[in-house]
């Protein structure tokens, strides 16, 4: 991660451009503070990107074999050929969390396996899925050594803070998605020091903003979250787990979903439970994909690009 | 009066699901009591048994779950996936509140009766 840290005024007002929704990932850019739409990733790609672009998957859901799509290791394959051949690299990506199907060793490997063909650093966060260990020890002994608690953490690139949240630990009956107290309290301290003109970008698995509680897509102290938040120009919060693209801007913060590269999930309320939605098969690589993300330098929003695996 | 002979057919077809479940998950002359998972609900979303009886909980979705005591009252399942079950044999009277540790907005209810002199399996 330290390639990417610059500590110096001028990064800092460097904002958070383009978010984009991509199917096979989602590519944002950040420029200037504020999160822009580059299209898709192959248009976003073929722009002269000044900033810092980075990419998002989500939900790779490793190990998953039914029939909403009995190969999601090969979809996965198939998304990270796609960010491989885009022509412009991105200087790293963002895994937003169900890696795996049931934290299987070998589900972990297998995504580990394919991931790593990016050849990029990916910063990860778990998803409930990533937690289905009897000791609930894979995820944070793969991925979390670093991190504080069940594997939060932040980092800084081009001058963006980059927060990594868990909200798929020790969660309630009846309740939604959870951060915690202690994750609460670290938040609130890692921020506390920073410049209100530093862009913002928080990842976390489970949306954080209340998408639809019926079926448990929001998080229980997201809102209290967000108010530690509220004194910066961009926040940009970057989620998975609703397998859909979703986006919301409320004042300075951007909130976005990505989609899938394993299965799509039906819309709010349009099925009778949010479990794998089974589509033609021609139809499914066009609902799984990822995004990209670009900030550019005087621009206020990121630039979020969602790309399908097909279009 | 039709309910009541409706009610009663259907009453005897769970009895009999019970009985099967039984057989398989428990010892056979032991009470046992069945819960499926679908659709991310459990039904029935409160199942009321005597005590002594073995609960077994069986995973229907094609995404897994886990079932959790809201007050660690019992033990809780390893990750179900889909079709796999778990037992948990109540022998203590009172109302069990819980949960899937997964998608905690599912939730259920197991009531536990105290087992009185009648003979509960004839």
């Amino acid at each position: 991660m330290s390639e990417f840290d610059h500590d110096d005024g001028l990064s800092r007002r460097k904002v958070l451009e383009c978010m984009t929704w991509v199917g096979t990932g989602v590519l944002w850019t950040i420029a200037g503070g504020v999160p822009h739409s580059l299209g898709i990733m192959g248009e976003a790609a073929a722009q002269e990107v000044k900033g810092l672009t980075f990419m998002q998957i989500s939900d790779s859901h490793v190990g998953f074999d039914k029939p909403a799509n009995p190969n999601a290791l090969g979809t996965l394959e198939e998304a990270i050929t796609k960010i491989n051949a885009l022509p412009n690299k991105p200087s790293f990506m963002i895994h937003t969390g169900d890696i795996s199907h049931l934290s299987l060793a070998s589900q972990f490997d297998d995504a580990d396996r394919i991931i790593s063909q990016s050849r990029l650093d990916v910063h990860y966060v778990p998803g409930e899925h990533d937690f289905l260990d009897p000791d609930q020890k894979f995820y944070r002994e793969r991925y979390g050594k670093a991190a504080k608690g069940a594997g939060w953490y932040s980092f800084d690139a081009n001058g963006v803070h980059f927060i990594g949240l868990v909200n798929v630990v020790d969660l309630k009956a009846g309740g939604l998605g959870n951060l915690g107290a202690d994750q609460l309290e670290w938040l609130e301290a890692d921020v506390k020091s920073r410049s209100a003109s530093t862009p913002i970008v928080v990842f976390a698995h489970i949306p954080l903003w209340t998408v639809y509680p019926d079926w448990g897509w929001g998080t229980e102290d997201g809102a209290q979250a967000l108010t530690y938040l509220k004194r910066f120009g961009s926040v940009t919060v970057l989620n998975g787990h609703i397998h859909q693209v979703m986006q919301k801007v409320e004042g300075n913060v951007t909130f976005h979903t990505a989609r899938s590269t394993a299965f799509p999930q039906p819309a709010p309320g349009a099925a009778p439970s949010p479990g794998p939605l089974k589509v033609a098969d021609d139809q499914l690589r066009k609902m799984l994909g990822t995004a990209s993300v670009t900030f550019k330098q005087n621009e206020q929003r990121l630039a979020i690009i969602d790309t399908p695996l097909q279009a | 009066m039709l309910r009541p002979i409706v009610a009663s057919t259907t009453l005897g077809a769970i009895v009999g699901t019970v009985l099967a479940a039984g057989v398989l998950f428990a010892r056979a002359d032991a009470p046992a009591g069945a819960v499926s998972i679908d659709n991310f609900t459990f039904g029935p979303a409160s199942l009321t048994v005597k005590a002594g009886t073995t609960v077994t909980w069986t995973n229907k979705d094609d995404i897994p779950h886990g079932i959790a005591s809201s007050n660690n009252a019992f033990t809780r399942s390893k990750a179900l996936d889909t079709d796999d079950s778990y037992s948990f044999t109540f022998t203590t009277p009172g109302t069990y509140q819980y949960f899937c540790y997964v998608h905690p907005h599912m939730v259920g209810t197991i009531v536990v009766q105290a087992a009185t002199g009648s003979n509960v399996t004839q």
